[in-house]
């Protein structure tokens, strides 16, 4: 396999226009921190490193976005951002290392999704460069812009199998002046999914809440960010429900797992009743489970009209979905279809998605 | 069976209008100096009779145009020339709340405020709220990614749309996205959302709904002139508060709106509208923030509105600008632009610079906090020339929001009337890029065929390599 590190979108480009007259398969990659996600590629000739891509372009602090290189490493972009008491609001693994294109490519956002959305909804535009060397640009640079299709969602999660992102623009919030994260445990799944309901019931605006079970009484944390009353107020408010202990920041670091989960919200006890192992389940539904029981979690996830997709290779289980068609439904035809039309000749990480893509 | 009875034996006789003098209602949208007349209007009840129809219509070739409430600004609801009109007004049943997981379930046909009155009473509300939301339907916030004056905080239609069933446009029925977040596979209810009916027919529509906050404030400033309340605006985001709405107006806009509504709004050159929510506590420190932030810019006279009463008014007021200008002149153009928050003072001296120079009056409203602008072109179509040099000077003035870096739409959508104006924004690449997109979901180029781009394009079969289009082998349709 040939490493190449192209410093400018045009020369990635090149090489993917090159690549796709060869029909050579190509494999970005960022910093390396996923490269076992989804399924093995059926193909690798060229991997396309990101990492000289790795400039800040333009910080428009006043009017709270940022356009970043793809191989800028989230770390590296949230120092920059911090200069000016801003953030892109995403909490996602390996932030040292993973880069831009990397964490947009696998959607990786975190815990802080419940309040300020996914990369979905932070990300305002893209540049793309397509299998055949095309480089187009969606979205733009302002928050508010319905002008033509929305590409830059179409990329966020597609695994770099539509083209290689070689920039993107972000929507950003401010550095919150406080922070608070406390902790309550609770005797069992169903005092926890109880008080769950509550918080999320309640006119408590958490940044972020987690649930960790496995060993032990499972916990639930909660971050609030905000103003020092705001925040006094809302621990108040949340200590009349249930005892909370103040903890560490150290909570929120995420946990390195064999798979992800997404469930309902109201479901989540539910859904690790019987758990050999240990999950972090965050309450949007988005979970990371260690367990050597992959796959009748899974079974039992699917039929909840959940999904549970492998962080790393597992023995026999495709990285998506296990029954037949699960992963991608009735739209993995479609799937498809863009894939065709996106990349003819399927060169970009060829095997490594939904249904084959 | 001719096409028209083909549509009548599933519609039923009360399904399908084809005379012309009821036809009429539908030849236009909000955007009403554009008008064709359909060849038909279906009035399906079910996703099963929308698959029904779009399956002839792949079969005859007829161009379709999904219709709500036909309220939107940009034609995109327009009907196409030799095509019919799907109205989804029938399918209007809220099929499934689900409080635990915040989440409801909707036909395509159901009213955006209906959302919210059915799920109000346990606390909750549906978040996108475009000033026509009395009337405007979800299935058309859909196709436009509706927006509102409260996305500031609480994001676009495109935020709160979590699973989709769709009649594509060969008939098939799929489904995009999942009550669970992050389905495996491409984000496609993210890339529908906003495709202005250009990708298939929505026909259910899982959203999320949100807890009320605990308190609501909104504040009303006067400033000298918008720039003053410009300043303001960027000192209150430089602080670090996100508002869950920004609004502003100027002199005209507030006398269009005291004419129609009298919301009391003081006299003044430009009013801010700032509205906070949340925790009690929270809201409180920031409110009283955002006042010091109002007096340190100038402002002469600031209110809060404290009581639901008097903050409905002052959204009335709001709400109804656009309506209100019909007020204070004949007819108007309603113009949808973006700029970097920064641009305002740089956008609104060229537009009043543009505006004396033609002789013609522009009122503006904007979404302050998101760059959202507003202008309203003032005329009279009974003045020789006058329609034309509005045209003209709302154009020039999308032209400064992408000469600015922003965009020429925020919410409207490109639709029929700003499908010109797409070159101008994006690069042929760019555009072509789009286009392999709109390929994949609609190769005959049949759902509402003739919007958004700046000129029709037929799909090959493979992209950038010419082949001709069965289309045109048989001489019904030529290359662009």
């Amino acid at each position: 396999m040939r490493i190449v590190d192209p410093h400018s979108e045009e020369e990635v480009a090149d090489i993917l226009r090159a690549a796709h007259e060869d029909g050579a398969a190509v494999i970005p990659r960022g910093g390396g921190t996923k490269s076992d996600w989804g399924n093995p590629p059926a193909r690798t000739d060229i991997m396309l490193s990101t990492a000289r891509l790795n400039r800040v372009i333009d910080h428009a602090w006043a009017d709270l976005t940022v356009t970043v290189e793809a191989g800028c490493t989230i770390a590296e972009l949230q120092c920059a951002l911090a200069r000016r008491g801003q953030r892109l609001a995403v909490d996602p693994l390996w932030p040292g290392r993973a880069t831009v294109g990397g964490v947009l490519s696998t959607n990786d956002t975190g815990v802080l999704r419940l309040r300020y959305g996914g990369l979905r909804d932070l990300v305002i535009g893209v540049t793309l460069a397509l299998a055949d060397g095309t480089l187009a640009r969606s979205g733009g640079k302002v928050v508010k812009n319905v002008a033509g299709y929305d590409l830059s969602k179409l990329v966020t999660g597609a695994f770099g199998t539509l083209g290689v992102i070689t920039s993107a623009t972000f929507r950003l919030h401010p550095v919150p002046k406080y922070t608070h994260t406390v902790t309550a445990a609770v005797p069992d799944l169903g005092a926890m999914q109880r008080l769950l309901n509550r918080i999320l019931d309640s006119q408590l605006v958490p940044a972020a809440v987690q649930v960790r079970a496995g060993t032990g009484a499972p916990q639930i944390d909660v971050l609030f960010e905000g103003t020092e009353e705001g925040i006094h107020a809302q621990v108040d408010r949340l200590q009349e429900m249930t005892p909370v202990t103040e903890n560490d920041a150290e909570v929120w670091k995420r946990l390195d797992a064999g798979a992800k989960i997404s469930v309902l919200p109201a479901r989540i006890a539910e859904t690790l009743e019987g758990l050999v192992g240990y999950a972090v389940v965050e309450a949007t539904g988005i979970g990371w489970v260690q367990t050597h029981r992959l796959s009748p979690l899974r079974a039992k996830i699917e039929a909840m009209g959940g999904s549970l997709v492998l962080m790393r290779p597992y023995e026999g289980m495709d990285a998506w979905g296990d029954t037949a068609g699960s992963a991608g439904g009735d739209s993995l035809p479609l799937m498809r279809a863009i894939k065709q039309r996106f990349d003819p000749r399927g060169i970009l990480n060829p095997g490594v998605f939904v249904g084959g893509i | 069976m001719s096409f028209l009875d083909q549509l009548r034996h599933i519609l039923g006789p009360h399904g399908l209008i084809s005379a012309s003098e009821e036809a009429r209602t539908y030849e236009c949208d909000g955007l009403t100096n554009f008008r064709v007349m359909p060849l038909a209007v279906a009035l399906p009840t079910s996703a099963e009779q929308v698959q029904a129809v779009i399956r002839i219509c792949h079969r005859e070739r007829i161009p379709f145009v999904a219709r709500g409430s036909g309220t939107g600004l940009s034609g995109g609801a327009l009907p196409v020339k030799n095509g019919i009109v799907i109205s989804l007004a029938r399918m209007n049943r809220i099929l499934e709340v689900d409080l635990p997981n915040q989440r409801i379930v909707v036909e395509p046909g159901v009213i955006n405020l209906d959302v919210t009155a059915r799920v109000t009473g346990a606390g909750y509300f549906y978040a996108p709220d475009p000033s026509s939301q009395s009337v405007c339907s979800i299935g058309g916030n859909v196709a436009e990614n509706a927006g509102g004056a409260h996305c500031l905080k609480y994001g676009f239609t495109t935020t709160h749309v979590l699973a989709l069933e769709v009649v594509l446009p060969d008939g098939t029925l799929a489904h995009f996205g999942s009550k669970t977040l992050d389905a495996p596979g491409y984000d496609l209810a993210g890339v529908f959302v906003g495709s202005e009916g250009t990708l298939g027919v929505a026909t259910k529509i899982t959203l999320r709904i949100v807890k009320r906050p605990q308190c609501v404030q909104t504040l009303l400033a006067a400033f000298k002139s918008p720039n003053e309340a410009g300043a303001a605006v960027s000192d209150i985001i430089a602080a670090g508060m996100l508002p869950a709405a920004i609004e502003m107006m100027d002199n005209l806009a507030i006398q269009a709106a005291e004419a129609a509504v009298h919301a009391n709004y003081p006299n003044c050159g430009g009013l801010l509208l700032v509205e906070l929510d949340g925790p009690v506590a929270e809201v409180d420190t920031l409110m009283a923030q955002t006042s010091a932030i109002c007096r340190e810019n100038g402002a002469s006279e600031i209110r809060v509105a404290q009581t639901d009463e008097e903050r409905a008014l002052v959204w009335k007021g709001r709400k109804a600008a656009f309506a209100s200008v019909g007020r204070i002149s004949p007819n108007f153009i309603v113009q949808d632009g973006v700029i970097p928050r920064t641009a305002l003072p740089k956008i609104l001296d060229e537009i009043e610079r543009l505006g004396l120079a033609s002789g013609l009056r522009v009122a503006n409203v904007f979404h302050a906090g998101d760059g959202n602008l507003h202008p309203l072109v003032l005329y009279d179509r009974r003045i020789e020339g006058q329609e034309k040099g509005a045209e003209r000077l709302a154009e020039r003035i999308l032209e400064l929001c992408i000469e600015m870096g922003g965009s020429i739409t925020g919410e409207h959508g490109v639709g029929e009337e700003k499908k010109h104006m797409m070159g101008k924004m994006f690069a042929e690449p760019d555009l072509a890029t789009m286009q392999r997109l709109r390929c994949a979901f609609d190769p005959l180029s049949l759902s509402n065929p003739t919007k958004v781009f700046p000129r029709p394009r037929l799909c090959g079969e493979t992209p950038g390599e010419y082949q001709p289009h069965p289309l045109e082998v048989a001489g019904v349709a030529e290359r662009f």
